[in-house]
């Protein structure tokens, strides 16, 4: 079978800046495919590409076996796409804007008012059909935007930041719709830089920073390829001094930010041990996750 | 630049939904939207109809009021396209991201210019046809002829859209508009002879408004207004046609750049 959307090294170039540099990425059907990457990593650009909405400089795509972008109107029929910004229609209620929408997909408003309970049910909104969009809450809000991504059926769904802004319990909900959306064979993509979202939701993943993917896999795979299995975060004032004189005899790899000092290591025993003799400093052991994969692939310093 | 940014336009029927739309917007403010139409007009040629036009003698073998008119209608068509592709346009390209909502959609660019353009002309139609039935009503026109303006005005509504739409696509903000109103517009509405006959201006003047689209509306809507037929009618009706298409395919040149940044 065809993978759903293939990307060969798309590049995209806006005067000598290099937004998105040699990017290669395959979906299979009924995955979700996480792209992560801090701000500015030339993830939305990457979107943007694949639904045909800007000229690739070079590399090669299809979505949905149609060339993209010359044939991108023909694929954009069966995907749904849920932005990073809410752009629903403020005029109108809730059941309008879904109206609406599915008009731009040459829906009847037969077949539109025909898929509304379900849209409806799906975004806990039922009892909000005919309220004005200014009034819902921010988690509604994301919820029709989400619904509005499925009134036409897609096979595909691409997700720009699809939590950010929200509360843990509007997440959570969220989390949980998407992840019914894959156990119907609905294909994602969603980019992220919350590692908690990347961990729980997708199958597969990509890093990408200054426009390249730089790591590809499982969560637990990326974890595994990228980084020492366990972390000893060691923090209070001493902990700086202390990294500086011992930190290095006991940890492969250890990182200072702030008053905290991050240990990599493969057996946390010896380390351990060393950090009972100093009762001045205080310390945190666990596994290795995907944040810690992800500072170390993008560092840690801000991106603004 | 990428020479797809100046490919010829790609029309389909797929504006039409972005047309209902609007409509279903406009619709729920239409009480006001209409009031407007009507109040604007009437406010104007009464009261410069009658004052002003109390003071004038006849103006071409026509009282004030009856040269007036047809000014008024252009006036009233112009503007209601103009404000329609500027601030409202702006607010669904920028503000509320309508637009961008759309394009995620199998609805291109060309498609969501195109309906901007017949959705301004088809709010000049309207504003028009308020302007008309108040010459009715005021009983200063009973020619049969008056009902040209009926696609008149649409005429000259998709001109100033797409005229608008140039200014649109260049826009920071709404504050920009402003310089489009002041240095265009009101020159316009003050050297195309809708309120006195452009050949009251010097000459300079006056070769400028034969070039302006104002002008050129408004040689057609007074003779019909007044029962007669417009001479160089079709000299008009190109250079409004002319206005209208070379502005639609620069603002579209100019959306598909701002929109591929």
């Amino acid at each position: 079978m065809n993978p759903v959307l293939s990307a060969q090294n798309l590049r995209k170039c806006y005067g000598d800046q290099v937004v998105v540099d040699g990017v290669s990425i395959s979906l299979n059907k009924g995955e979700c495919f996480g792209l992560l990457g801090p701000n500015g990593a030339g993830k939305t650009t990457t979107l943007r590409l694949m639904l045909g909405l800007i000229e690739p400089d070079a590399g090669e795509l299809r979505l949905l076996d149609h060339e993209v972008p010359r044939h991108a109107r023909e694929a954009r029929l069966r995907v749904g796409v849920v932005p990073q910004v809410d752009n629903l229609d403020p005029d109108f209620t809730v059941a309008e804007n879904l109206l609406v929408y599915g008009r731009y997909f040459g829906m009847s408003d037969a077949a539109i008012e025909a898929r509304m309970p379900e849209l409806l049910e799906f975004a806990n909104l039922t009892h909000k059909r005919d309220v004005k969009v200014p009034t819902l809450s921010g988690g509604m809000k994301r919820r029709l935007t989400l619904a509005r991504a499925l009134v036409n059926d897609p096979e595909v769904i691409f997700l720009d930041e699809p939590t950010t802004g929200l509360d843990p319990q509007a997440r959570h909900l969220i989390w949980q719709r998407l992840r019914e959306l894959t156990a119907r064979g609905k294909t994602l993509l969603l980019t992220t830089h919350f590692m908690d979202e990347a961990e729980r939701l997708c199958h597969r993943l990509a890093v990408m920073d200054n426009g390249r993917i730089i790591s590809t896999g499982s969560p637990r795979e990326l974890i595994a390829q990228n980084i020492e299995p366990q972390v000893v975060e060691v923090f209070g004032e001493q902990a700086v001094a202390w990294a500086q004189g011992h930190a290095a005899r006991h940890a492969q790899r250890f990182e200072m930010s702030g008053e905290s000092v991050f240990c990599y290591v493969a057996d946390a025993q010896p380390l351990l041990q060393e950090l009972q003799q100093h009762p001045e400093l205080r310390y945190v052991h666990r596994p290795a996750n995907l944040e810690d994969v992800f500072l170390k692939l993008t560092g840690r310093e801000m991106r603004e | 630049m990428k020479p797809t940014i100046f490919a010829p336009p790609q029309f389909s029927r797929r504006f039409i939904p972005i047309w209902r739309r609007n409509f279903m917007v406009w619709k729920k403010m239409a009480g006001s939207a209409i009031l407007g139409n009507l109040a604007d007009p009437v406010i104007y040629m009464l009261g410069m109809g009658y004052g002003l036009g109390g003071m004038l003698p006849e103006i071409g073998g026509m009282s004030y009021m009856a040269f007036l008119s047809p000014g008024i209608v252009c006036y009233s068509t112009m503007n209601s396209a103009s404000f329609e592709a500027l601030y409202s346009g702006f607010s669904r390209m920028h503000e509320q991201r309508t637009w961008e909502a759309i394009l995620n959609t199998p609805v291109t660019l060309d498609d969501i210019v195109f309906s901007e353009v017949v959705w301004a002309g088809s709010k000049s139609l309207l504003s028009g046809l308020a302007v008309l039935l108040v010459i009715w009503l005021l009983g200063m026109s009973h020619s049969l002829l008056s009902l040209w303006i009926i696609p008149l005005a649409l005429l000259v509504g998709l001109c100033f859209a797409a005229l608008g739409l140039i200014v649109t696509a260049l826009a920071p903000g709404y504050d920009f508009f402003m310089y489009y109103f002041t240095l265009l517009i009101t020159p316009m509405v003050l050297l195309c002879g809708v309120f006195f006959p452009v050949d009251q201006l010097p000459p300079l003047l006056q070769n400028l408004s034969s070039v302006l689209p104002l002008t050129h509306a408004i040689d057609i809507a007074r003779p019909l207004l007044n029962d007669a037929m417009p001479a160089q009618f079709l000299l008009h009706i190109a250079v409004l046609l002319g206005y209208a298409l070379v502005g639609f395919y620069v603002a579209l040149v100019l959306f598909r750049r701002r929109l591929s940044q």
